[in-house]
């Protein structure tokens, strides 16, 4: 292939790119009506209602509580939420009768001449098998380990330059917000770097990450303008790229090969608006809440700046308590689940959160122990679908807290968080009091 | 004690290679490899049970 004819292969798919396929269709006519407020969350459930995320903890106990381990509602044409440990492990190791291939439930659902499983819009999160082994593996490598802790020192910088940009401090009177003058910026500056896009689109990034998931019952329309400004930006970049190839994950991922087949633009383009979707709101999500539990829970402040290797499992405490992704599947054949008639293009909500507070799973399920020492929880999925970037995801929520309580060891919440809307649960406003600074 | 990995199992979650690098390493995939064979030194037990106890796949045995 020639530089040039590499040049219009992406060009030529410029703005055809939707995650939900280029050709969706509405089961059931969308009518804004139809999304009000949830009165009963065992038959009506909808995890964009606004009173969802900052209360779900409470709904999902409720739930298995009173025996409804599989919440249902018709909105969004049909959607399912197992709310077990072991339900959620169930469906994330069925492939067969659950399909990835749109892993965020909206009003509008992949058509047929939409890029079909088992490749979907953008692999390998939206693959099944066979093919999602083949799409997984080309990203397993970059992402692996020792390809991400050499980027320690490069975060650890980043969170100090964003701490040193608040100013001005003032025990006892300053108030900052932890979600957006801190935590926000983390992953989106990370991935950005790491895909060689330009640091100061970083708004660009957050907007393009708000429209794919935060606007999941908005009509189809809406959607596909985000969908379209992201797909053209994206083409930009990548483009930018064929014509001038350097060491980031962008040209890695132009480079690919399969079997000695370069990878197709719509490949390309489609996993990286996966990293860059995937990597931005989910660790926001991750050390916002963290920031939150230590600003609401003095004692784990402390234990944690007094004892710094606690942190290690600190994290994966955090990650279980807090955990900020629920992935979604699509049943593939109408089938019984469990006693629940689960209908063909029905949505599965895959609620990891939910079955990290399951007490069948984990000793007292519901406090949160600093230093749990078993700890199998599911933040990052089960499964061949296991979260690529968890290993970055891991490294910057650990040195964001460390960051931020070694320049406050000392902090408390001066008002209300709130919290973010949909499938990705966290803090987008987290006021906090510096009660410390060390200089 | 002996500790046992399922490489099959294993998708990577990189829990065994931070809780217990004497017991676990990983390859260039970011699957987990045991580099130990046969019975273990006691001083390891621990680390073997820690891994074992934080696999999300249950990927990780041991037997006493």
């Amino acid at each position: 292939m020639t530089e040039v004819s590499d040049h219009n292969a992406f060009q030529q798919k410029e703005a055809r790119y939707s995650p939900e396929g280029s050709f969706g269709w509405e089961r059931v006519k969308y009518d804004p009506d139809d999304y009000g407020p949830v009165s009963d969350w065992a038959k009506d459930f909808d995890h964009a209602d606004p009173a969802y995320n900052p209360q779900a903890p409470n709904i999902w106990k409720d739930l298995r509580e009173s025996g409804c381990p599989v919440a249902h509602s018709e909105r969004y044409g049909g959607v399912w939420a197992p709310l077990t440990h072991e339900l959620v492990t169930e469906v994330a190791y069925d492939t067969d009768n659950f399909s990835s291939r749109n892993v965020v439930v909206s009003t509008s659902r992949p058509g047929d001449l939409a890029q079909p499983a088992p490749i979907g819009a953008a692999p390998p999160i939206t693959s099944d098998p066979p093919f999602h082994a083949i799409a997984r593996r080309i990203m397993l490598a970059p992402f692996a380990p020792k390809q991400i802790d050499p980027w320690e020192d490069e975060v650890r910088s980043l969170c100090r330059n964003l701490l040193d940009e608040l100013g001005d401090i003032k025990p006892g009177e300053s108030i900052i917000d932890a979600a957006t003058d801190y935590a926000q910026h983390i992953p989106v500056n990370v991935i950005g770097r790491m895909l060689g896009f330009p640091a100061e689109d970083e708004a660009l990034f957050r907007g393009f990450v708000h429209s794919t998931l935060e606007t999941i019952n908005q009509p189809r329309d809406v959607r596909m303008d985000g969908f379209e400004k992201l797909a053209e930006y994206i083409n930009k970049q990548v483009v930018d790229h064929v014509d001038n190839p350097r060491d980031d994950l962008t040209s890695y991922m132009l480079n690919a090969e399969v079997e000695g087949n370069q990878l197709s633009p719509e490949h390309v383009t489609g996993s990286i608006i996966l990293l860059l979707i995937a990597g931005v709101d989910t660790t926001w999500s991750a050390i916002g809440s963290a920031l939150l539990h230590l600003a609401e829970n003095a004692s784990d402040r402390q234990r944690l700046v007094e004892e710094p290797d606690v942190m290690t499992f600190a994290v994966e405490e955090f990650l279980r308590s807090y955990a900020p992704v629920t992935m979604a599947r699509m049943v593939t054949k109408d089938q019984d689940f469990h006693g629940c008639p689960m209908k063909k293009d029905d949505w599965v909500l895959l609620p990891f959160p939910a079955a990290n507070l399951d007490p069948e799973a984990f000793d007292d399920a519901d406090s949160f122990v600093i230093d749990r020492e078993e700890n199998r929880h599911a933040a990052f999925g089960l499964g061949i679908h296991r979260c690529l970037g968890s290993n970055l995801a891991r490294l910057e929520l650990r040195i964001a807290i460390e960051e931020f309580i070694a320049r406050f060891p000392n902090f408390e919440l001066s008002g209300e968080a709130e919290w973010s809307v949909g499938q990705i649960r966290g803090p987008r406003v987290i006021p906090v009091r510096v009660l410390e600074v060390t200089s | 004690m002996r500790v046992q990995l399922d490489v099959d199992k294993c998708q990577g979650h990189n829990r065994c290679y931070v809780l217990a690098p004497e017991l676990f390493d990983v390859d260039d995939l970011g699957q987990a490899i045991l580099i130990v064979e046969g019975d273990l030194d006691p001083g390891l037990e621990g680390k073997a049970r820690l891994a074992a106890s934080n696999c999300p796949e249950y990927a990780i045995t041991t037997t006493d």
